[in-house]
């Protein structure tokens, strides 16, 4: 198999003999073709890969993100962190019956600088704030929040109280919500699986995350007035 | 004139006899009177008041301030309301911390709700809200402005000095002269090495916050933060109908979820004069145990973890999995069953709910020496836990501790023996008494207790009635004017409601007795002068509930 200068390769073309995915965004390792350094390298790991392919050796192609990603979605360490009710049926959530090590969450630790994920586990007071800023703060990237209960929500039955923050998404980025008052065990752990899912699809190597949603021709066309406007 | 009030103008006092409370007798005292005629009232043998059982301020509107202290005496078993007056303008009442341990906390939250200056107090800090917070909350006139108090984005401040208020406003803002040391007790010596554990620390049981003064490894002193979890309640259950505060109270002390809303709604339905279907009663007082014992069950598994025994923490959970499975049944809910109503319960119980429980009093006692074979035999803990944080009986009364841990000490405080209300009187089970006061018997008092409310259910289930599960009241529940006091045994002592009403469908003012902030006010008390480590124990062996302390 020859490839040629800046030539992309169509996975297509490889399908029979190495496992590509016939997707767009996980081509990075076959984007070392562009350049010609580099291409020649891939084309000797290609062919490489092809005898070994022709020798019947077990070889799997694919790209590291899926490694690493499959690994840390699997692993990820919560912070000991509850405020009130729902920190009762997180306790739960981790003792026998319902028993999140099975999916790799067991490691509960208690310093926010060894921890993946915070569960913000009931309601956010003003005191609390600042303490719940800072702990976010102190946990090292890559880190995910999930926001048990509908007090960590909205501010739940609470919301219209005096000294009850709004929701923690207003002091601290949010990934998953699990609503409930509290969330049945059962939803939690619904709630770590999103996470994980969540995960799974990141680039760890960098490169954006998220995709901004491209604006429709009407959006362009206010937007283009406001700029005019101005 | 009656027996108190007679007592008490033998010995000179001015007072008025107001009209009294649900049968109890009401005094109004006034401020410069409230000191010495509290001294006389605790020490005078024939009144003997050693308890002070709840304090609640209320803004009686436009005039005054007033702040209404509830005495018990264990003795005499007999109980005084006596109601104190102060000026909006210039509010002040002198301090009886120094005889009751128990309002030392009370009267700083009512500083923190109301700003009354409770004069010569060694301690006027804010108790719940933020030193640099703007406003009293609880009063009328407080409006919950955003901009007032926007959420912080930096730590609280804090000193090492606290406020003391003196007369005619001699301390007024608590933070203008923090370096003039006449007017501020100190906390903290300059030498003190103070260590912070919490508000996020997995051992503080939630997000209580203890600054630690240390010597090497043995505590001086500890100065107890609350309000972490200070969410307003008692305030929005001004906003809310009397069926709405219902809610409000299972998050309170989560683990006592149907005691607590058994308090709020017999306190309405004396108000009412509502007569609560028999059945009814049988299942309150069923689902009322089983919550206490899913309690001391998530007590022995937190406190065994928190002495480093991961195995007990999942013993405790998987027998606690089945009382959550015999809530669901009937209520719908595991943690929060929001299920007693004003008038009865929500819904009858489970067609299967008498068999499965009675199954399952029949499986708790056999795995019960399980637990004590991994645990309570264990030579570290007994090392750990046997004369470790003391508390004797009379400390405990003038803490106005409560519960199991007061019952531990031999003070015999069951509500549920002392003033029987539901179906208590129609059953027979013995009231747990230790005599050391340490932490091993503030855990045995739990693990005994399990057994008694194992025999409790037994007899229910064997007498349980047919017939109505609740009798409905009118659609707008509208309390007559006046006041309302209703106190259960919750797992963790005594849980009291306080309304007042001026005859509107929502309360005027709403207390709750807290029955964790005694416990957490004796910390200091019991953890000074042991080692690092024991502070972890003793505040396990209390076994507060954060979200009840602060409301």
């Amino acid at each position: 198999m020859k490839l040629k200068g800046t030539q992309h390769i169509k996975a297509e073309e490889f399908k029979d003999n190495v496992f590509v995915k016939p997707n767009e965004q996980r081509s990075s390792s076959l984007e070392l073709c562009r350049g010609e350094k580099t291409c020649a390298q891939a084309n000797e790991y290609l062919e490489t890969l092809q005898t070994l392919k022709e020798a019947n050796t077990p070889v799997w192609l694919g790209c590291l993100d899926d490694m690493i990603n499959w690994g840390r979605s699997n692993s990820l360490w919560p912070l000991t962190f509850a405020t009130s009710c729902c920190g009762i049926e997180f306790m739960a959530v981790g003792a026998a019956r319902y028993d999140f090590a099975r999916f790799g969450f067991e490691v509960a630790r208690a310093s926010p600088r060894q921890a993946d994920v915070i569960i913000v586990a009931g309601t956010i007071v003003h005191k609390m704030a600042p303490v719940l800023k800072r702990l976010y703060d102190q946990m090292a990237d890559p880190k995910y929040v999930i926001a048990m209960g509908s007090c960590a929500i909205s501010g739940g039955p609470f919301r219209h109280s005096y000294h009850v923050v709004q929701g923690v998404n207003t002091i601290i980025p949010v990934d998953v919500y699990v609503p409930g008052c509290p969330p049945r065990p059962e939803a939690l752990l619904y709630g770590l699986f999103q996470l994980q899912r969540k995960i799974k699809t990141e680039k760890f190597f960098g490169g954006r995350n998220q995709k901004e949603a491209k604006p429709t021709e009407e959006e362009e066309k206010l937007i283009w007035e406001k700029q005019n406007h101005e | 004139m009656n027996k108190l009030a007679t007592c008490l103008s033998k010995g000179g006092f001015e007072f008025e006899t107001l009209e009294p409370i649900q049968g109890v007798e009401t005094l109004g005292i006034k401020p410069d009177v409230w000191p010495l005629a509290a001294k006389f009232l605790k020490e005078n043998p024939e009144t003997d008041f050693d308890f002070l059982c709840f304090v609640v301020g209320v803004d009686e509107g436009e005039a005054r301030l007033s702040v209404l202290y509830r005495l018990y005496s264990y003795r005499h078993r007999h109980t005084l309301l006596v109601r104190v007056n102060t000026s909006r303008e210039v509010p002040e009442i002198p301090t009886v911390s120094r005889l009751w341990k128990a309002a030392f906390w009370e009267e700083r939250e009512i500083f923190d709700f109301f700003g009354i200056h409770f004069l010569e107090h060694p301690d006027m800090r804010r108790l719940y809200l933020r030193s640099d917070w703007n406003g009293h909350p609880l009063r009328k006139d407080y409006a919950p402005d955003e901009s007032l108090n926007p959420v912080a984005d930096t730590a609280e401040p804090t000193s090492d000095t606290v406020p003391v208020f003196h007369e005619h406003g001699a301390t007024n803002s608590p933070h203008a002269n923090i370096d003039e040391a006449d007017d501020y007790n100190r906390l903290f010596g300059k030498e003190d090495y103070v260590v912070n554990i919490g508000p996020q620390h997995p051992a503080t049981h939630g997000v209580m916050h203890f600054k630690v003064s240390l010597d090497g490894e043995t505590v001086r002193k500890v100065d107890v933060h609350c309000g972490y979890i200070h969410r307003g309640i008692e305030k929005l259950c001004e906003g809310l109908t009397y069926p709405q505060t219902l809610a409000m109270t299972d998050r309170l002390d989560y683990l006592s979820a149907h005691q607590n809303r058994h308090a709020l709604c017999a306190c309405i339905e004396d108000a009412l004069g509502l007569e609560v279907p028999l059945r009814a009663q049988y299942i309150r007082a069923m689902m009322d145990e089983l919550c206490r014992i899913q309690s001391h069950l998530l007590f022995y598994a937190t406190f065994c973890m928190d002495m480093g025994g991961l195995t007990p923490f999942f013993y405790g959970f998987r027998d606690r999995e089945k009382i959550l499975d015999l809530f669901e049944y009937t209520t719908g809910g595991r943690l929060i069953q929001n299920y007693n109503m004003i008038g009865g319960v929500q819904a009858d119980l489970h067609p299967d709910f008498l068999k499965k429980t009675a199954e399952f009093i029949r499986y708790l006692p056999t795995v019960l020496p399980e637990y004590h074979k991994v645990f309570t035999g264990n030579v570290i803990a007994q090392q750990r836990t046997k004369g470790v944080g003391l508390l004797t009986k009379e400390e405990a009364v003038s803490f106005g501790i409560t519960g199991p841990s007061a019952r531990a000490s031999g003070l015999s405080c069951d509500l549920r023996k002392l003033q029987p209300y539901g179906v208590y009187d129609r059953v027979q089970f013995n009231e747990v008494l230790y005599q050391g006061g340490d932490c091993f018997d503030r855990y045995m008092v739990r693990m005994d207790e399990i057994g008694e409310s194992l025999a409790i259910i037994d007899q229910l289930l064997t007498q349980i009635p047919q017939g109505e599960y609740r009798v409905k009241p009118k659609p707008v529940v509208k309390l007559p004017e006046g006041r309302y006091f209703k106190m259960v045994e919750a797992a963790r002592g005594w849980f009291g409601v306080f309304i007042e009403s001026r005859g509107d469908k929502y309360p005027y003012r709403l207390k709750f007795r807290s029955t964790g902030l005694p416990l957490v006010g004796a910390v200091d008390h019991l953890a000074s002068g042991l080692k690092i480590g024991d502070l972890i124990v003793v505040g396990a062996s209390l076994d507060y509930v954060v979200p009840d302390i602060d409301r």
